[in-house]
């Protein structure tokens, strides 16, 4: 069993992801991040993997990933940085990117690196389920990652069953049609994940866009398995030297 | 190879191993829409009706195909140019937006939002909208809105509201992922009018398609002519790669024809300050289709370099990608100073002023042994009166 399915299995309610950008604020702060996350009560992690041109990102994340790249980073070095981590972090920990540095590392080799250093799923929104059940899914597999797929209040039901069918870990439900850090209200994401319960899904759901504060995770929380905070953490984050002392801050406000 | 696979992509939008759509699941939706009604609304005859009245009496179609008697004797050889600066807008971005604008609204969308490098497809764009009377964003980086500003007062008098890209490198690239990232936000009202043959499948085909009147009308134009539909050489520019789709896709399984696609080299291929993507370029995902993409080691997208907004673009679509990977497209690429060099040349010896983008199609000519038996035809893709202030600048520091 994978140390996500573990998680669940454990705890089915209020798992908390949140997302920080490898290499942000400084290059060295990736593990600095990850720890202090643990240390005050993240389940689970998402590891972004900075990218130029981040499509599905807004102002605030494509911001973090402008900066860690001026920093820096790189796969390479963030599987420096991410050796032996296992050592200190024992949630599970996923890493979110783009298809085209992971495409130019080379995929396989990715997920072969990826494995080794204790990383526990892939996220890769550009890689759309044509190309993971023709080419690029098996790779995944033969290294024993979780694979998760994203579905929006879009998504058709069919579509979200068969999303849920390939996924591996857990689904993440994106809750409006937008860049990540959008303001929309989640006025109908009551409705959305209603309709997600009534499916019978076999992964758990984790809800991601437009969580930025208690209220909204809780919103999230009733219907779904738990919810992912990005961009109001990366927002906490900017330009502090203290990354435990604002994280300890920052997620208090939430749980 | 089959002949058929060089016009047209499997049904997962490939050609060979380039395209396909690499979307986030938020464009979902409208790229699965669009992928399963663009062909069957295309071939509706009331679609095909007002599409070829529209090219007819307001585009101004057919452009002619004009022999060029001077330059043909400059260069030893017989060159054609199909006239596509004489299109209304002045360039041919306008077929494309022509047929995206009819499509829109057979899809119901009426918020159109387009992304612009030298201005000319978001002047296409703001165009077509003003004539159906729909909302109209422009996304342009704001590098392009400094060097573009005609093109900027065009959009903005015909209505349109251009939005500077200010992230990345604030030209093309950055504009197209603003663009997308607005059509994630938009999903139901929105339809995003791509200028290239660049972006998920559909769009490298589709947008293909609607520019496939320049090489349709440049066979029976070459026959009346010459006798020959076919001609020994076919020259256009590339930066996404728009004309050029248009001007080879009647002779790409012509293989007698040979197709010159020629990039922009910038200061030099090997400068650092290039958009020459082909031979600069290796395998990648750039806005939604997998397509050679200039990159560092590490993946990140580099900043190309042209004196040319419209090539100034690190991928190329895949259509494009693969001609180059099978062979059957030839590919240059000339510098800032060489396309410069060429308009001057043009001006004089045709009295045409040709975009800065089409110049280097025409500096591509000395790079080849034609010979006096050749047929070339060049696609004069667009007219030059954006790159004046470009122009004056040159005359002034050559004094030529």
């Amino acid at each position: 069993m994978s140390r996500i399915q573990s998680l669940f299995q454990k705890k089915h309610k209020r798992v908390l992801n949140v997302y920080c950008t490898a290499g942000y604020p400084e290059l060295n702060s990736t593990l600095p991040v990850m720890e202090s996350l643990e240390a005050n009560g993240a389940d689970l992690i998402e590891l972004g993997m900075p990218y130029s041109d981040p499509l599905a990102d807004g102002p605030v994340i494509q911001h973090s990933s402008a900066i860690a790249l001026e920093n820096g980073m790189t796969i390479s070095r963030l599987f420096e940085q991410l050796d032996g981590f296992r050592d200190r972090i024992t949630v599970p920990v996923i890493l979110m990117g783009y298809m085209n540095p992971v495409l130019q590392y080379g995929f396989e080799r990715f997920c072969a690196d990826a494995a080794s250093v204790g990383v526990d799923g892939l996220i890769l929104p550009d890689l759309p389920e044509y190309e993971f059940e023709s080419e690029y899914g098996a790779i995944i597999r033969k290294y024993g990652l979780d694979f998760i797929f994203l579905v929006t209040p879009e998504t058709a039901e069919n579509r979200v069953k068969k999303l849920d069918g390939l996924s591996t870990g857990f689904l993440y439900a994106v809750s409006s049609s937008s860049t990540t850090g959008s303001n929309k209200q989640m006025t109908s994401v009551k409705d959305y994940l209603q309709r997600l319960e009534s499916y019978q899904l076999t992964n758990p759901v984790l809800v991601g866009f437009g969580i930025k504060d208690r209220e909204s995770f809780d919103a999230a929380c009733a219907h779904a398995n738990g919810a992912i905070i990005g961009t109001a953490y990366i927002k906490a984050l900017e330009g502090t030297s203290d990354v435990g002392s604002v994280t300890k801050a920052f997620l208090s406000t939430i749980i | 190879m089959n002949m058929q696979t060089y016009q047209q992509p499997d049904v997962h939008g490939y050609y060979g191993r380039f395209g396909g759509a690499y979307i986030p699941e938020m464009l979902h939706p409208n790229v699965e829409e669009l992928q399963s009604r663009y062909l069957e609304i295309m071939q509706e005859p009331s679609f095909q009706l007002e599409f070829r009245d529209l090219l007819r009496d307001y585009v101004g179609r057919p452009t002619p195909l004009y022999f060029a008697k001077r330059l043909s004797a400059a260069h030893g050889t017989n060159i054609y140019l199909k006239r596509e600066d004489l299109c209304h807008t002045g360039a041919h971005k306008i077929n494309n937006t022509i047929g995206q604008i009819l499509l829109a609204q057979k899809l119901g969308k009426n918020r159109i939002i387009a992304e612009t490098g030298a201005g000319q497809h978001g002047v296409a764009t703001a165009t077509v909208c003003a004539l159906k009377g729909v909302e109209c964003i422009v996304y342009m980086g704001e590098k392009d809105i400094e060097r573009q500003a005609p093109n900027v007062a065009r959009m903005r008098m015909l209505g349109a509201k251009v939005v500077p890209a200010t992230s990345g490198s604030k030209t093309l690239k950055d504009a197209t992922n603003e663009a997308i990232r607005d059509w994630i936000n938009n999903p139901s009202d929105t339809h995003y009018i791509i200028g290239s043959v660049v972006g998920p499948h559909p769009y490298p085909d589709m947008v293909a398609r609607f520019q496939s009147v320049i090489s349709e009308e440049t066979r029976w134009q070459l026959k009346e002519k010459t006798g020959s539909e076919l001609p020994t050489h076919v020259i256009a520019c590339v930066g996404g790669g728009s004309n050029a789709a248009g001007a080879f896709y009647h002779f790409l399984d012509e293989l007698t024809v040979q197709l010159v696609a020629v990039e922009a080299a910038g200061h030099g291929v090997n400068s650092g300050l290039s958009a020459a993507t082909t031979a600069l370029g290796k395998p990648g995902v750039l806005h939604g289709s997998k397509s050679l993409v200039m990159q560092t080691e590490d993946g990140q997208v580099v900043e190309p370099h042209s004196i040319s907004a419209g090539l100034d673009y690190p991928g190329i679509g895949p259509l494009h990608a693969n001609l180059f990977d099978s062979g059957r497209g030839h590919f240059l690429a000339v510098t800032d100073e060489d396309a410069l060099r060429a308009a001057f040349d043009v001006a004089r010896t045709e009295g045409i002023i040709p975009a800065l983008e089409t110049a280097h199609a025409f500096s591509a000519l000395s790079q080849l042994s034609l010979k006096p038996t050749d047929q070339v035809v060049i696609c004069l893709s667009g007219r030059g009166d954006k790159d004046l202030a470009t122009y004056m600048k040159q005359m002034e520091m050559t004094g030529i």
